[in-house]
């Protein structure tokens, strides 16, 4: 703890959990509120694939890769910025 | 290759070696393939296939041979982010993903969908909640976590536990697919099957350890990435002419419609939640979410996963390589319904409603493997209606080169895919439970004093027993693949993941209450599977109901998640709050900078 401060650690912390709470609230999205509605999708029908279908089948999906790689930039963003981050 | 002792040269030249290695694979094909025109049998190239790339794991394995504890538990810390990515990906997808996963969306239609999301939504859980705090750790496993933030082997036992029962369901799931393709595609029965099968788990991952299994995984991701895409990319150019089967199944999903309303299904392959009728269950709403959120919630609590991340060279590679795990996965999930569409596709238009005696050559030569493709013609017209033919769901992988019409060799080259994918988690698994038994075991709790030699030998001791067991149970036949691995992540979910993540997120989380929770949440979750499997009457005159609220017992973690979070949480405030020294140990790993702030129980050496 020595070369940060309580206050510094406690911002720095708040920010990590304000952006782990946006990844997750995003992946309840993706993972089940969407397909809550797959019945009203599937009236939408885009290149072919029924939308409720497409979403569970890959829409989701690529937003899943979409959030991993997101938070790992975000939260490099976040360390460098209270330097924290590995030298 | 004596670049393999001197890893960081290796490191450096990750790119060129597997580079050449994929180029080597592919040369290797083409000739199989020009053999095979020159008339070679079939028999000869699948033994080719087998022999050779189990041979090339074995080589991997040899080189990477190691006498040191942080190469063998944690590859030395230096696999690159894109490269753990791929190993993750082959360490995770197994055979139920690669065989299995494409026939159950062919038989569940929309609801099987189920599998595809809940086997990759996972990642965003271990990306955001677990990863870059376990690397910052920077133990060896999963247990080693529990015992330092829940001060003590209790808390480490009750993790070894947990992690034993959820990886040796999964393991022996895995050895069992491994000894089908041994056995088909060499022709052995399956009890020899199997052990042959052991062999080649165990060339991977018995000098070399963890840093053996990785580079034996990179490998294994290749071929088995290859393997998977090549005859749908086929078919679908052949079909509609354009080489991305993921963009063209949404015409087959159009055919197939017009053509359930030809034939008369009721239940539509794209129709979600619907019951045999058609028609919106709330039944089938509920199962399907509930076991959306269990494999997700035992995704981020496996611990053969969860040690990936204890391998990379920092916490920001940790994080990256979540991202680079789940594309890799990603490539493999979201080509999977296509092949459930093609293969419908087929189906409907080419073999319903066509004289038995011509149905095509495909059809004819899985009837004939036993089990696997049963035609009855009930009414005896010579005609085979949708209810005569039942297909089941292993095949339609398998089968798909015959649909498309490709050369045996696409086919051996499958079989290869297929291995490669449960060798890499067969390796994996075994790796996670034999570690947790000789370092937390053994080493953490038996004889602190053992030298490094000592706890090398008890390791790979320990991996060949653990290995000869799952082997054993194996080859005596339990019942359904596909359950066995659900339920080794139900098991994982219950137990794992609220000591894990509370222990992270929240510092006021104490011992007791940690302990307790993790084991209440497990034993519910134990309680309904073992209840509802095996004595499902009793079960019923308990309870009144065969199920609680109709939940599948696949999906039993959703009972052990909240009751260990809740107990967790309220034992929490109930109980003495961590110390000063355990909050700035939490802070510590918090920080991707700086030096982890040990507990004076902690007792770490490196």
């Amino acid at each position: 703890m020595s070369e940060m401060s309580k206050d510094k650690m406690d911002a720095y912390w708040s920010e990590t959990q304000r952006l782990m709470f946006i990844i997750m609230a995003l992946w309840v999205f993706f993972s089940f509120v969407v397909h809550m509605f797959a019945l009203q999708l599937n009236n939408i029908v885009i290149l072919g694939f029924p939308l409720g279908f497409y979403m569970a089948a890959q829409g989701s999906l690529i937003a899943f890769v979409v959030l991993c790689f997101w938070n790992a930039s975000a939260q490099n963003k976040i360390d460098e910025k209270y330097g924290v981050a590995e030298d | 290759m004596a670049t393999k002792t001197e890893g960081s040269t290796f490191i450096d030249n990750l790119g060129k070696i597997y580079g050449y290695y994929t180029g080597g694979f592919l040369g290797f094909t083409i000739l199989l393939a020009i053999l095979e025109q020159l008339g070679v049998p079939n028999k000869v190239i699948g033994y080719a296939f087998v022999f050779l790339t189990i041979g090339v794991y074995a080589l991997i394995g040899w080189l990477s041979r190691t006498a040191q504890l942080s190469e063998y538990y944690v590859a030395g810390r230096r696999v690159p982010a894109f490269y753990n990515g791929m190993a993750t990906g082959a360490d995770w997808m197994s055979a139920a993903s690669f065989i299995s996963m494409a026939g159950g969306l062919y038989l569940q239609g929309y609801d099987g969908l189920a599998y595809v999301l809940g086997w990759t939504g996972g990642y965003v859980l271990v990306a955001s909640l677990f990863a870059p705090y376990l690397r910052k750790f920077g133990q060896f496993t999963v247990p080693d976590f529990l015992g330092v933030r829940y001060e003590g082997n209790l808390a480490r036992v009750c993790g070894v536990i947990v992690l034993f029962s959820a990886s040796f369901t999964y393991i022996v799931a895995q050895t069992f697919g491994i000894g089908i393709i041994a056995s088909r595609f060499l022709g052995i029965s399956f009890e020899i099957a199997v052990f042959v099968g052991l062999v080649g788990i165990l060339v991977c991952s018995m000098l070399g350890g963890m840093r053996a299994v990785t580079w034996t995984q990179v490998a294994q991701y290749i071929i088995l990435i290859i393997a998977y895409l090549t005859p749908i990319v086929w078919l679908s150019t052949k079909k509609y002419g354009i080489p991305i089967p993921e963009l063209t199944y949404g015409q087959a999903l159009q055919d197939i419609a017009a053509l359930e309303s030809k034939l008369g299904i009721v239940k539509g392959h794209v129709a979600a939640f619907a019951d045999a009728k058609g028609q919106f269950s709330w039944d089938r709403f509920v199962n399907y979410f509930a076991l959306i959120l269990c494999l997700m919630v035992g995704t981020a609590s496996l611990p053969h996963i969860l040690m990936r991340y204890f391998t990379t060279p920092s916490v920001r590679e940790a994080r990256q390589s979540v991202g680079w795990s789940i594309f890799f996965i990603f490539l493999l999930y979201f080509t999977a319904p296509a092949y459930a569409a093609f293969a419908k596709l087929e189906v409907y238009s080419n073999v319903i409603g066509q004289p038995i005696a011509q149905l095509p050559a495909w059809v004819q030569n899985w009837s004939q493997v036993g089990g696997m493709l049963t035609i009855n013609d009930a009414n005896k017209d010579g005609i085979l209606q949708l209810a005569e033919l039942r297909i089941h769901q292993d095949i339609i992988v398998l089968s798909t080169p015959e649909i498309a019409g490709l050369p045996y060799v696409i086919s051996g080259l499958v079989a290869a895919g297929g291995l490669a994918a449960a060798l890499s988690t067969a390796d994996g698994l075994l790796l996670a439970i034999a570690n947790a038994l000789s370092h937390d075991i053994y080493y953490k709790m038996i004889d602190r004093t053992a030298s490094t030699t000592k706890r090398l030998v008890v390791a790979r001791a320990l991996l060949v027993i653990v290995a000869i067991c799952g082997a054993a149970v194996a080859s005596t036949r339990p019942s359904g693949i596909i359950q066995m691995v659900a339920w080794a992540f139900s098991l994982a979910a219950a137990g794992l993941f609220v000591p894990v993540v509370m222990g992270i997120w929240w510092k006021r989380t104490t011992t007791t209450a940690a302990i307790i929770g993790m084991m209440a949440g497990f034993v519910i979750c134990l309680y309904y599977l073992i209840m509802t499997r095996y004595f499902p009457e009793a079960f019923e005159a308990m309870w009144g109901a065969k199920l609680w609220f109709g939940i599948q017992n696949i999906s039993a973690a959703i009972f052990g998640l909240p009751v260990g979070f809740a107990l967790t949480w309220i034992l929490s405030y109930y109980t003495k709050a961590p110390s000063d020294e355990m909050q700035a140990f939490v802070d510590s790993i918090r920080r991707p900078k700086g030096a982890i702030a040990w507990t004076k129980a902690a007792e770490v050496h490196e």
